[in-house]
This record gives C-alpha cells, sequence and structure tokens, in this order.
C-alpha cells in the first residue's frame, strides 16, 4: 500500500549526489582500471564504507563477503566489486518488512514520535500530518513535549501550515497531555494522532522513564490502540545511533526508523548497521525543511541513489 | 644484587626479542586496535589514519623501557598525543574590553544552537558582562520564541524584529540597539543551514561580513559521525570560524567528531554543553576527551599502567645521578620534588629496582622531606651548586630563612657531605649499583 504519492525520487538521488564525494565516484576513482582485487583496493573500500558511518564491524563483514564472493570470478573489476557490494548491502534490509505504513484499520491510529534532541521529531510530524491529511484522513497533532522552550509554538506553527488541528495545554506533565489529546481523539473520530514528545538522551534515566509513562498512559487511554512509535535519527548521527536505537527501544518498543536530514552530504550508512542489527525497519526519511520533503524508505533505491 | 641481575637480564631478552625499542612489528597490533577504538568513536577515517601514521613515525625507535611492553608505551604515546591535538593554549573566548564583542553562532539544524546562545550569555552574563541576545533565526518554526523564552528565564534581553525575514538586517540592528542600551556584548544565534545549501552559507557568510564578529563560533552535536569533516570544512570555508563548540556531551557518543573537526579545521575548541539547563556550559579539557574517545575502559587503564611504570624509570634515572660525582644540591632538590610528586617516600623506595629490603623496611618520615626541601630553597644558586662556600654567615641565613634552627642546617650539610662521599665510593666500584642510602637522610 503505497499512501505517498509525492515521493520524488530524484530529490532523494540529488540529495545524495550533493556529495561530490559520493560512493561510486569513490570507488571509480580508486580503483578503476584495476584487473585485481588486491589488499590495497580492499582498503579503499573499507575506507569509503566506513566514511559513511556504515560502521567498523558491518564494513568488515562485508568486505569478508565481497572476498569470498570474489574468489569465483575471473574479471574481477570496478563493476563486479560494485555488483557484489550492491547485493550485500541490500540482503541487509531483506528480512526486515519494508512495508512503511500498517493499513489503518482501526481508529485512532497513534503515532508515538520519539528521539533525542535535534533529530527532526517535530519537523517530521509536520511532514506526517501533511501526508496523512493529503490522502483525506482526520488528523491531529499532540504537543506533548512540555519541555522544550516554543515547542508548542513549533508544532502549531507546523499546524497551521499543513492546516490540522493542534491538541495543547498548560500541562506540565506530557502523559497528562497525551492522555486528553486521546479521549478527544476517540470521541471526535479521529483516524490519526501523531504524537510530538520532547528530545531525550538515552542516558537520562528521568527522561526515559517519562517516556515510558507516554507509552503506557497510550494503552490506558485505547486498550491495544494500533499504534507505532517511530525513533528519529539524524543522518548525520555516527556510531551512537545504535546506542540510542538499542536504548529507547528497551523503553518503548520501536516500530520503526525516520531518517532525517538525508539532504545533505551525510550518507546515512548507521541506517545499514541498525537494520543489520536490530530488525527494526526504516520508515521514512526526511530530505528538506518543506512539508513534501517526506519519502518512503524503499532499500533498493536507497542503496541504488549511493551507487549511480 | 639479584634483582639487579634480574633487571639486567629482562633488558637483554627484550633486546634480544626485539621489544626493545618500538618497531613496526611490536607495535602494529596495538595500532590497529586503536585504530579500531579512534574509528568506533567516530575519528573521520582519514583523520584516524593520518593521526596514527603521524604518532608512529614519531614513535618508532623510541626505547622501551623493561618494565612495559611496546604496546603500552605506543597507547601512551597516543593518549599524550591525543590531548596535545585536542588542546590548544589561548583557547579562552576573545572579549573586547571596550566597545562592543559580537559572538556569532553557526551550525547545522539540530545541534544545539539555540539552547547554547542562551547558556554562553549566562556565563557571560555572570562575568559582569552586558548581555544581548539577538534572534536571527527566521526559518525554523517558533525559533525566536524559543530565544525569547530562553532570555526571559536567565533575565537577557532578546532582540528581534517581528515580520523580517533578513538576518542581515536582524544582526545589524542589534548592534545598534546594543550601543543605544549600554549592552556590550551582543550573542547572535543563526538559522541552522546544511553545508551543501548555497544560498543558505551565502546568507550566514552575508551575516558574519555585515556584523564582523569578535568571534564566530561552529556549532556541533557530538553525536555526528564521519560526515563532520565536510560540514566543518564547507562551512569554514565560506564562514571563518575562530573557535568550535561542543554540544550533547551529556550523552554517551565518544565524541571523535570534535578530533576530526580539530584536525582538518586547525581551530580551537572553546566549550562543551552538557544538558538542557542554563548552567550547563564548561570550559573545554583535552584530557577528559581524550579519554572519551579512547574509551574510559581498557585503553586508559593501558595508559595509566604505562604512567606508572615510566615513573619507575624516572626514579632509576634519578639514581645514576646519585651515583655520579656532580650531584649537588639542586639536584637533590629534584631529587626530592620528584619524590613528592610520585607519592611516598617509601612506596618510591620500594619501586626501585635493585634496593635492598632492609632499606625497603626502614622507618621513613615524609615530613622530613619537607624540612630539607625548605632549607636547600633558602640556599642561593651558587651555594647549591658549590656547598663548599657554606660558612657559619651563610648557614645563620638559611637557617632563618627556612625558619629551621642552625643546627638543622648543619645537619642536613654533613649528611649532603656524608652521603657524596659514599656516592663516590660506590660508584668508583665499577658495577655496583642499586645502593640508594636514603638511610643516612633520616633526619631527626
Amino acid at each position: 500500500m503505497k499512501l505517498f504519492k509525492n515521493i520524488n525520487f530524484e530529490k532523494l538521488k540529488n540529495g545524495l549526489n550533493k556529495s561530490r564525494e559520493n560512493l561510486v565516484n569513490k570507488i571509480s576513482e580508486k580503483i578503476s582500471g584495476k584487473a585485481n582485487l588486491d589488499e590495497n583496493e580492499l582498503e579503499k573500500l573499507e575506507e569509503i564504507l566506513i566514511s559513511s558511518d556504515i560502521g567498523v564491524p558491518l564494513t568488515e563483514k562485508l568486505i569478508d563477503e565481497i572476498k569470498k564472493k570474489i574468489v569465483i570470478h575471473k574479471e574481477r573489476n570496478i563493476t563486479l566489486i560494485r555488483n557484489l557490494l550492491f547485493t550485500e548491502m541490500l540482503k541487509i534490509f531483506k528480512n526486515i518488512s519494508t512495508e512503511n505504513f500498517t493499513s489503518i484499520n482501526s481508529k485512532p491510529f497513534i503515532y508515538l514520535i520519539i528521539g533525542v534532541n535535534g533529530s527532526g521529531k517535530t519537523t517530521t510530524i509536520g511532514k506526517l500530518a501533511y501526508n496523512y491529511k493529503t490522502i483525506g484522513n482526520k488528523v491531529m497533532v499532540v504537543a506533548a513535549d512540555t519541555f522544550r522552550a516554543a515547542a508548542n509554538e513549533q508544532l502549531e506553527v507546523w499546524a497551521k501550515r499543513v492546516d490540522v488541528p493542534i491538541f495543547k495545554n498548560d500541562a506540565k506533565d506530557p502523559s497528562s497531555v497525551v492522555y486528553d489529546s486521546l479521549e478527544i481523539a476517540k470521541n471526535e473520530n479521529y483516524d490519526v494522532v501523531l504524537i510530538d514528545t520532547a528530545g531525550r538522551l538515552h542516558t537520562k534515566k528521568d527522561l526515559m522513564d517519562e517516556l515510558s509513562k507516554i507509552n503506557s498512559v497510550i494503552g490506558k487511554v485505547i486498550p491495544h490502540a494500533p499504534k507505532e512509535t517511530l525513533l528519529v535519527l539524524d543522518a548525520t548521527s555516527g556510531q551512537n545511533a545504535i546506542i540510542q536505537a538499542q536504548e529507547f527501544n528497551k523503553i518503548v518498543n520501536i516500530d520503526g526508523l525516520v531518517i532525517t536530514k538525508l539532504d545533505g552530504s551525510a550518507k546515512g550508512g548507521i541506517v545499514l548497521q541498525i537494520s543489520s542489527e536490530k530488525k527494526i525497519p526504516i520508515k521514512f526519511i526526511g530530505v528538506g525543511e518543506h512539508h513534501t520533503d517526506l519519502q518512503n524508505f524503499e532499500a533498493e533505491q536507497f542503496i541504488k541513489a549511493m551507487f549511480d | 644484587m639479584l634483582e639487579d641481575l634480574q633487571e639486567k637480564l629482562q633488558r637483554a631478552l627484550k633486546r634480544v626479542t626485539g621489544q626493545g625499542r618500538l618497531t613496526q612489528s611490536n607495535i602494529s597490533d596495538t595500532l590497529r586496535e586503536i585504530r579500531r577504538v579512534l574509528l568506533d568513536a567516530d575519528v573521520n577515517y582519514k583523520v584516524a589514519k593520518q593521526f596514527i601514521e603521524d604518532v608512529k613515525e614519531k614513535a618508532l625507535g623510541k626505547e622501551v623501557i623493561t618494565s612495559v611492553t611496546p604496546g603500552q608505551l605506543i597507547t601512551k604515546i597516543i593518549y599524550d598525543e591525543l590531548v596535545k591535538l585536542l588542546g590548544n593554549t589561548g583557547a579562552e573566548l576573545k572579549l573586547n574590553p571596550s566597545g562592543i564583542t559580537t559572538i556569532m553562532l553557526i551550525g547545522l539544524q539540530g545541534c544545539g544552537k539555540t539552547t547554547f546562545s542562551a547558556k554562553l550569555a549566562k556565563y557571560l552574563k555572570d562575568r559582569k558582562r552586558n548581555v544581548l541576545l539577538v534572534a536571527a533565526d527566521v526559518y525554523r518554526p517558533a525559533a525566536i520564541q524559543q530565544l525569547k523564552i530562553l532570555g526571559s528565564q536567565i533575565n537577557i534581553p532578546v532582540f528581534s524584529i517581528d515580520d523580517c525575514k533578513n538576518p542581515v538586517e536582524i544582526a545589524s540592528e542589534s548592534l545598534l540597539y546594543a550601543k543605544e542600551n549600554g549592552l556590550n556584548t551582543v550573542v547572535i544565534d543563526t538559522a541552522g543551514r546544511l553545508h551543501v545549501d548555497e544560498e543558505m552559507m551565502n546568507e550566514a557568510a552575508a551575516i558574519k561580513a555585515k556584523v564582523k564578529p569578535t568571534e564566530t563560533l561552529f556549532v556541533v552535536d557530538s553525536m555526528t559521525g564521519q560526515d563532520a569533516v565536510n560540514s566543518a570544512k564547507a562551512f569554514h570555508e565560506k564562514v571563518e570560524f575562530d573557535g568550535v563548540v561542543a554540544t550533547k556531551l551529556d550523552g554517551d557518543s565518544r565524541g571523535g567528531c570534535v578530533l576530526s573537526i580539530k584536525a582538518v579545521v586547525d581551530r580551537p575548541i572553546k566549550f562543551t554543553s552538557l544538558g538542557e539547563k542554563l548552567e550547563s556550559i564548561e570550559k573545554f579539557y583535552p584530557d577528559r576527551l581524550a579519554s572519551r574517545i579512547l574509551g574510559k575502559g581498557d585503553v586508559i587503564s593501558l595508559v595509566e599502567k604505562a604512567q606508572s611504570q615510566i615513573e619507575e624509570k624516572e626514579a632509576e634515572e634519578l639514581e645514576k645521578k646519585l651515583m655520579s660525582n656532580n650531584f649537588d644540591f639542586n639536584d637533590f632538590l629534584k631529587q626530592i620534588k620528584m619524590i613528592k610528586k610520585m607519592g611516598s617516600l617509601k612506596s618510591l623506595i620500594g619501586m626501585i629496582p635493585g634496593i635492598n629490603s632492609a632499606i625497603k623496611n626502614a622507618d621513613i618520615d615524609d615530613k622530613q622531606l619537607v624540612k630539607v626541601e625548605s632549607i636547600i630553597q633558602s640556599m642561593t644558586k651558587g651555594e647549591r651548586q658549590n656547598p663548599k662556600i657554606l660558612n657559619g654567615n651563610r648557614r645563620k641565613r638559611i637557617a632563618r630563612g627556612s625558619g629551621n634552627s642552625i643546627q638543622d642546617v648543619n645537619r642536613l650539610i654533613k649528611q649532603f657531605e656524608e652521603m657524596r662521599r659514599m656516592m663516590k665510593m660506590f660508584s668508583s666500584k665499577a658495577g655496583k649499583t642499586g645502593m640508594l642510602n636514603l638511610k643516612n637522610f633520616r633526619y631527626n
């Protein structure tokens, strides 16, 4: 089920290509014209992968696989390496559901949006709200970041921009905001509720406890609520994102990832590590600050965009 | 003497097995491990590689003292170099003593500029500056509102122009406002921007050209990965900055990106930011970040072990000096200082290889060292170099100056001469080392 009609794959490609040093150019530059894949070439391959934040363990794994696979080939050239690498990278996403949406059978369908500070939660909510509204759903956004200065106001601007109602009140406890908002969503027959939460570092115990409380409140208001918890990750993040995913997953079960800021020069290679280790699907990617800049994550195209 | 023999055997063995000096082969495993540690900490691939190459080049051929392994020694050297690379003298924020000081903050989206500008404003206010915050982020929804709220929390005025979409204008107007209102420090919060967004980068450059900030600070999220070098470089090329601020260090990221930035854009790291409380701003400590990058566990304990072993080696050097004939009060004072730095006298003696057990078990009073030190410190340079000139008048002056009795001074000089005589005797008997006869220096 494809909900989003606005997918502009060229834009993703352009975003990824903005970096002059994209994956393929680097590979071509470094090993074209070489008939054999020797240690030197493999080291260059390693540089390319690690520089994309794919991380040492996964890089080693990928290179080992290529080493194993390449022996049966006579013609060891750049195209072959590319194809082998592509296949190996794609495999990582193979056993993970690539469905971006669960169809909304019962409502309200609740999105709990979580992440560390500055990852792009509020912007993602604005974009999600726009998309759901566009396909004809009754959407509400909930301002449950009661902590950061002007967080409410920020979400309010987004709500106005994409023309959806916002739920907010003066409560200091985000759980109580969530509680009240869901009562309304239930009574007023909303299709989709998008809950914005405060940015929190996964190392802050009290803030993680707060998140756990929000999560259980949702279950109390609407038992067995159809719900997705999305962790928003900044594409520029390094290896710490793996710990983020792990720690947030301990507190609330993460159903999917949103990778933001992919319009910069960061490759977002951390995604591969998380998918490979945690088996958490990537649902959406953010490629700009405009409300139309949200796209479905499609593994094949995502990797292709790195290659072409 | 048995320990001495052991020591010599160990040294010979090291030479034979090639562990006596740092060589390509005896440090390669450790270097590979450290390289991985750096990469795991998000140090940029190229930076990690170059850094390790440089350190290796410097370290090759260095003598390895008996009690550490080449791996331990190279780890210690890496740690020291890391601190050196991260550190930068004069990393203080530049503040104009008169006129207006302007600080402009730049960086990617979500790196923490707005929160940091409020922290910096408070930090400067606490240092008696009259601060004005400037809300020049006209793009992010409610960014201006956010800064206004933060400003009111810390009682600092926030300058903004309603409905103005031109940050250059806001920034330049703010300077006039500051002048008119007697505010001498202006902190400008700008919009987050991607370094690949040419239009936005031009805008940042235009703000800088207009206000000519005293300091431009690049704010970076310490959780950033490999791409940090690209954004830092691009920002520096377009909007030259004077320093770096690392935010979100209250998380558990290892902060390797800060090292990468320091390596590719040689600008000092001026502050670290560790939380959402507006007080949580700190000056940058290179050693703390170096430990964090190398990881708090194994590597650091390795460094500490090497450190203590190296100090042991220093003690050994000292012993050699004692045996030479040129030992004077200056050397003696140096020795005492070193001893004090290293801990108690007793534990030091325990560390000296080859010292006999009778001395090891002797009752040694550390307080006596203080007395000895004070007497020597009251001597002139000439007296220390040439104790023979110490006549009655000089001794009297020294006693008065150091707050000791003349008898104390006489006793020290006598014992010192006795020690010199004994050392001469020992060193003339070739090979008889290891008798640092501190027993003669019991001072009571």
